[in-house]
């Protein structure tokens, strides 16, 4: 699946998107988060505080239990800023 | 023909917009409409301190998520117009940012929906803020308020 980082996600993986491919038993955001968080530190930074990280699949908000089965695009944010 | 049906109108785009424009093409042609509550937001200058905003957004996600929360206006209130724009990029003091337009029968739910509609997008639409100072410093990503989720919280349905 594609992953997409915006604002300081993105400035501290150093990446606005990438391809990843999860091990099969990764099947929720939270453990994706926790296993994009173990791929090196820029990532270690970026999901240092999951409290502070937003997800969206394919477009649309979704809870950290959510499962990531089936997504094609999944992004990580921090809490919006608009309006 | 039931004000529900109404179609709302949402933009996201570099260019600036009028706000009297989008009211006029809301109205244009129509008698039944009783109240237009427009809201336009604008960039502070932060007493000086602040250069410009650069407004970062996720393209197609925050014309869903405007429109998802649009449509959810549309199921709250009655009303017979709604245009809502978001800018992105650079924005300077004196700028515009945002517009809602709502526009319905009666004053109540147009006040309604274009304080909801706000108090949605600022917590729910794909959009980061970072400040560039005159100092020519970065000012940062600029944090999230737990005000405007508490904002937000107050339309919660049980």
């Amino acid at each position: 699946m594609k992953a997409i980082y915006f604002a300081w996600v993105r400035e501290r993986i150093g990446l606005s998107e990438e391809e990843v491919a999860p091990p099969r038993e990764i099947e929720t955001v939270r453990q994706l988060v926790d296993w994009l968080a173990a791929r090196g530190d820029g990532y270690a930074a970026a999901f240092a505080n999951p409290k502070t990280i937003r997800a969206a699949i394919d477009k649309a908000h979704v809870a950290p239990d959510a499962s990531i089965a089936g997504a094609r695009e999944i992004a990580f944010f921090p809490p919006m800023t608009g309006g | 023909m039931p004000a529900a049906s109404a179609i709302p109108t949402v933009r996201v785009q570099a260019e600036d917009f009028d706000p009297a424009r989008e009211e006029a093409l809301l109205t244009a042609g129509r008698r039944d409409i009783g109240a237009v509550v427009s809201f336009t937001g604008l960039c502070r200058d932060e007493d000086g301190t602040l250069a410009a905003l650069e407004l970062e957004h996720y393209p197609g996600m925050a014309e869903e998520e405007i429109g998802r929360v649009a449509h959810e206006a549309l199921s709250r209130w009655p009303l017979v117009g709604l245009t809502v724009i978001h800018r992105h990029g650079a924005i300077r003091p004196g700028e515009r940012i945002v517009l809602v337009v709502a526009a319905a029968r009666h004053r109540g739910e147009a006040f309604a929906a274009a304080e909801f509609l706000m108090d949605y997008l600022k917590t729910r639409a794909p959009f980061w803020k970072k400040e560039r100072r005159t100092d020519g410093t970065d000012g940062g990503w600029v944090a999230a308020k737990g005000a405007d989720d508490d904002a937000a919280a107050r339309w919660d349905r049980d």
